[in-house]
């Protein structure tokens, strides 16, 4: 018995150091973006009172707001039709399944393999010459549809009961109306599961914007931030502040999502 | 006859239609992963056989950029550094994972939903976020050099990131601190597909924890382990945003990726399409070869 305990009190005690490391870096991020880079440097673990003037010096040096609004702009386009496409696409795949299509399917699950710094260049060269440099559309096209969403709403569809497909062909509705008004809202967990993994795939996607947008009113968040490194001198209090943006959108949408993140990153899967 | 072969015929038809319905249905997304994914995989290996710079490529000796490839000392650094983050962050990520994710199955533990969001909250934060939050950590005036000088540890700032070795050590620190708590999900959505009942059973036999571990958990979780270490093994060969914003690459190309030195060759510089396309491709054949090796390798404990 003394040894399952103290095998329960190491537990406790390894967990608790984990769970400090994890959250450390973002608590010293958060403490950081209220204090002066001087006394961050000095090792403030308190909150300090330079929020204010480390906001004002972010806005002086850099376009937030704009980039602000394309992030969202940006994640929020491509969500919507990557949750529409994708959700057509495995609701298509698993209800009026055949041969022909599960080998479509698995064709397209090899997709998972190909590296998108092998597609990037051939994709840059073919948006810049369809003069599509700095457009949204070319942000999101790459990512709209990919092999890991069709196979999560396949997925799903797997649960969805043929009995209610069939009733309701029998009341007179035609196979979209199927998919738009009885499979979407019965599988919003499952909707709101993708939707939270694609918006933060959006959100944080960096080398793909980097790659396509070069005009600083089309930049990201993430390119931002990344982008206030660049000089000798780093402002600390200003810097921590602008990560701390970039990542509040995402770690919102965590706090309140957690569940159907977590089962975002593993539906498809299961 | 006629009354009996008309109702068979309409539902032929109707079949056929849902059929079609299904086609339609899957086309868009089909055709945007052709269009987005595999054409340009095909147009990569068809760059990666011209030589030049910007849009001046041609054909010649179609092996040029291949051969360059193993002649180019930063190129073989950068495959070298993505090996050595691949084969020593990987598995201490992994098995990490798989020990918290066991800890935190155990049904009699307190808090758990508090320590699951803990270790699971830095996949909240952005790579380019963490890499730019370790950055600062590890910098010259950062969080890391203060403390160790307040305890008496050093005397003056270390440049961690100045240094080949310890600027690939806070890489992996990094990468391990980033992952480990999405790979922690998958460990646990798999371990609730194993009875509780079965380590109940181990319990009254008197197994250690240490023989439940790796007599139960283990050989259980064996396809979700392959999974987290086929996406892992991908993930890694892909590394840019960290070698970019952490490093920098540096010192003096110590810590360079292979994405991050393909991105380079493409868009920093003048770009070579073709020599970059060439070391894109190579990464591609990585991913397939080692992706193959582990499924192999998997199957075999069966």
């Amino acid at each position: 018995m003394t040894k399952t305990k103290r095998m329960n009190v190491l537990m406790y005690i390894v967990l608790t150091i984990v769970s400090l490391i994890s959250v450390f870096p973002l608590y010293w991020m958060l403490i950081s973006a209220t204090n002066k880079s001087v006394d961050v440097s000095r090792g403030a673990l308190l909150p300090g009172a330079a929020l204010i003037d480390n906001w004002k010096s972010l806005l002086s040096q850099s376009p937030v707001g704009t980039a602000m609004i394309n992030s969202f702009k940006y994640a929020i386009i491509l969500t919507f039709f990557a949750l529409v496409i994708c959700s057509l696409a495995g609701y298509g795949f698993e209800i009026y399944h055949d041969k022909g299509k599960d080998a479509v399917m698995s064709i397209l699950l090899l997709g998972m393999m190909v590296p998108f710094v092998a597609t990037m260049i051939p994709l840059f060269r073919m948006f810049s010459s369809a003069k599509l440099l700095n457009t949204t559309i070319a942000v999101i096209m790459p990512t709209i549809s990919t092999p890991f969403l069709i196979m999560m709403f396949r997925q799903s569809a797997r649960s969805f009961p043929h009995d209610i497909i069939e009733a309701a062909r029998i009341d007179g509705l035609n196979e979209i109306q199927i998919f738009f008004r009885m499979f979407i809202p019965t599988m919003k967990s499952t909707y709101a599961a993708a939707m939270t993994i694609t918006f933060m795939n959006a959100w944080n996607n960096y080398l793909w914007p980097k790659v396509i947008l070069q005009k600083e009113e089309t930049f990201t968040m993430p390119m931002l931030v990344a982008n206030l490194t660049e000089g000798y001198v780093t402002d600390y209090g200003v810097l921590m502040l602008a990560v701390l943006l970039c990542s509040l959108p995402t770690v919102i949408i965590f706090f309140l999502l957690q569940k159907s993140f977590a089962e975002g990153i593993t539906g498809a899967v299961k | 006859m006629s009354q009996v072969k008309e109702p068979k015929k309409r539902k032929m038809s109707l079949e056929r239609r849902h059929n079609l319905t299904g086609w339609a249905f899957l086309t868009p997304a089909t055709l945007m992963i052709a269009v987005m994914s595999f054409w340009p995989m095909i147009q990569a290996f068809i760059l990666s056989l011209q030589t030049g710079k910007a849009n001046n490529l041609k054909f010649g000796d179609p092996l040029a950029n291949y051969v360059r490839m193993f002649r180019d000392n930063v190129f073989m650094a950068s495959l070298g550094n993505t090996f050595l983050y691949l084969i020593i962050q990987v598995p201490i990520m992994l098995i990490l994972a798989l020990i918290l994710a066991s800890m935190l199955n155990n049904k009699n533990l307190r808090c758990k939903g508090l320590f699951r969001t803990a270790i699971f909250l830095p996949c909240a934060t952005s790579l380019v976020s963490y890499a730019i939050i370790f950055r600062s950590l590890f910098g010259v005036d950062g969080f890391i050099n203060t403390v160790l000088i307040n305890l008496g540890i050093l005397n003056t700032g270390y440049n961690f990131l100045g240094h080949a070795t310890s600027a690939k050590i806070v890489i992996i620190i990094a990468l391990v601190w980033r992952w480990t708590g999405y790979n922690m999900v998958f460990y646990l959505s798999g371990l609730q597909n194993i009875e509780y009942s079965v380590y109940e059973a181990a319990k009254i036999d008197g197994a250690s924890p240490m023989q439940t571990f790796f007599k139960i958990t283990v050989p259980l979780l064996k396809p979700t382990i392959l999974l987290t270490a086929i996406m892992s093994t991908n993930g890694t060969l892909q590394l840019f945003d960290e070698s970019l914003n952490l490093t920098k690459g540096g010192p003096a190309n110590a810590t360079i990726t292979m994405s991050h030195y393909i991105y380079n060759m493409s868009f920093k510089y003048v770009p070579t399409f073709g020599y970059a396309a060439a070391m894109s491709f190579l990464i591609f054949i990585l991913v397939a070869i080692l992706a193959f090796v582990q499924m192999k390798v998997g199957d075999k404990r069966d």
